[in-house]
């Protein structure tokens, strides 16, 4: 198991900085909460960690330096991620979608063979999602829950090692979170987690590590208790504190 | 009755012919999002080909036949290099597209007459398919037939359709198109190298290109200026059926055959064209999304 280590990541749009020279590490196994304020560079850390946007800095997976690399490169070293507002291929079947996150590595003939039947590892994950009786409908006709479990099946059968979920159970029913977060425990078994999330109630539950970001920087790290503590979050959180220093 | 279903059948052959000059773009343009201006001159050089071809095989079935993959091959490599060198560099930018392959269009024309001569040239067709096919005699004693050329070319775009349509529904490949077409960030964290998605669609489109510059040598004359020619009807009947969707085009390419061909009938064919742009007009000013449409991310 690798984990993820990230020096000085810097990502600016037309001057505006996003992203503000973020250390972050992430040990093998570890299930990382990623909380912070609207703005506060969360989904955008995560962009410049796959490949979507440009960074400067650095940002290791294991030994492997990662910025710089082409997206699906990066996607084949291991890393995979997931977007806000569930985003799967809607006009595809949920085979599709899985077959499309598993024949990374596909030659090009190989591309023009039909294939037959359901891979082991697709029909694993397929279980695992519980979507396996939805086989063959199309994606976009899936629940928003589905949809969301949809993507994290889709980074199972691409065997990512490392997985950047954002936001994984906005909108999920009360019995679908309880669910998501068994599963994510489960995953971090194996694989190493980091979760973009802003539910505190899912956060407290499932959460084993915490980073709180802030206009573009690391403003808090430790576990649940220790940054719930932290007299810096909750003034960025509740917008007022004790101390003189004023609202954020 | 005689007479509506020759008109029809004439239709029909000239919706194949818009069909098969349209189906290459349907990839590039309506799958894409690219504007390739150049598109009629991948079919111009699908033509040249069957010439170059013809003069290689004295036998014009054999250079038939072996222009029909050669075209594809050398105006799907054209695609790919317009791909590589300028368009990869101009995507999410549309009117820079147009301007730079409509530059390439003039230049590859200027092409074609420093190497072939300006004048056109003709190729001599299969005797298979020169004369009539008969189909069926009327109670009047009307005969209705086809031109076996154009019942070629009816039999040549099912086979590309069929063909095409198998490739992007059951293939890895197909898959992998229609996944960057939808979502191309989502497909790039999938592990799908969109670059080289890209240009493989482009081989496609620009290979069918040329298969319909090899339909068109039955059809009329070789010249530099023939891909101008058609691609506004190219355009036309990829816009009308709706971007991102082959069945539009299909249906929109035989419409707009049997139109043409009714109307032209009753009246003469500059102003059968008039008309039938005119309902082309009124239609989009209907629907401007085309007859058929498909949400996605687009490029543009």
């Amino acid at each position: 198991m690798s984990g993820l280590t990230i020096r000085g990541l810097t990502v600016s749009f037309d001057g505006f900085v996003a992203v503000d020279g973020v250390d972050l590490d992430v040990p093998p196994g570890d299930l990382r909460f990623l909380i912070g304020p609207n703005g506060a560079g969360k989904t955008t850390l995560v962009d410049a960690v796959t490949g979507l946007v440009k960074a400067t800095g650095s940002a290791r997976f294991g030994e492997t330096e990662l910025l710089g690399r082409e997206v699906h490169r990066i996607a084949r070293l291991g890393v995979g991620r997931t977007f806000q507002t569930a985003t799967v291929f809607e006009e595809l079947s949920v085979l599709q979608n899985l077959d499309i996150a598993a024949g990374s590595g596909r030659s090009a003939l190989g591309l023009l063979r039909r294939r037959r039947g359901v891979p082991d590892d697709v029909a694993r994950a397929l279980e695992t999602i519980g979507l396996t009786g939805r086989l063959d409908d199309l994606a976009g006709t899936l629940a928003h829950g589905q949809k969301q479990w949809l993507e994290i099946g889709m980074l199972l059968v691409q065997d990512a090692r490392l997985l950047l979920l954002d936001e994984p159970v906005a909108g999920m029913s009360h019995e679908e979170r309880d669910a998501t977060g068994e599963l994510l425990h489960q995953i971090a078994l194996e694989r190493t987690v980091v979760v973009i999330e802003h539910d505190m109630d899912f956060l407290r539950r499932y959460a084993r590590t915490v980073t709180v970001l802030h206009a573009g920087k690391v403003l808090s790290e430790g576990t649940v208790a220790e940054v719930q503590a932290d007299q810096r979050v909750q003034e960025v959180y509740l917008g007022h504190s004790t101390s003189t220093e004023g609202a954020a | 009755m005689t007479l509506v279903a020759s008109q029809f059948i004439t239709g029909i052959s000239i919706g194949a012919v818009l069909l098969l000059i349209a189906l290459g773009l349907a990839l590039t343009f309506g799958q894409m999002n690219v504007i390739n201006m150049a598109h009629g001159e991948f079919i111009m050089a699908g033509a040249y080909t069957t010439f170059v071809l013809q003069k290689v095989f004295s036998d014009a079935g054999v250079s038939l036949l072996v222009a029909l993959p050669a075209a594809f091959v050398v105006a799907g490599l054209m695609g790919v290099l317009l791909e590589i060198l300028l368009i990869r560099r101009l995507y999410a930018r549309p009117l820079d597209t147009l301007l730079v392959t409509w530059g390439v269009s003039l230049m590859l024309q200027q092409l074609a007459r420093d190497v072939f001569g300006a004048p056109n040239v003709q190729t001599r067709a299969p005797d298979l398919l020169t004369g009539n096919v008969h189909l069926w005699t009327g109670s009047d004693g009307v005969e209705l037939t086809i031109a076996s050329n154009r019942l070629f070319i009816l039999g040549l775009v099912l086979v590309c359709l069929v063909a095409l349509t198998l490739v992007l529904r059951l293939t890895p490949l197909g898959r992998r198109i229609r996944a960057v077409v939808q979502n191309r960030d989502l497909a790039a964290v999938s592990g799908v190298p969109t670059a080289r998605v890209d240009r493989l669609t482009f081989f496609l489109g620009s290979g069918l290109a040329g298969v319909a510059g090899v339909a068109l040598t039955l059809l009329g004359p070789i010249g530099p200026t023939m891909g101008t020619n058609v691609i506004i009807d190219a355009f036309l009947v990829v816009v009308v059926g709706g971007i991102g969707q082959l069945k539009g085009s299909v249906i929109v390419a035989f419409t707009l055959g049997v139109l043409q061909s009714g109307v032209e009938y009753a009246t003469t064919l500059s102003v059968a064209k008039v008309i039938v742009f005119v309902a082309i007009v009124a239609f989009l000013q209907l629907r401007p999304q085309g007859l058929f449409t498909v949400r996605t991310r687009s490029l543009a």
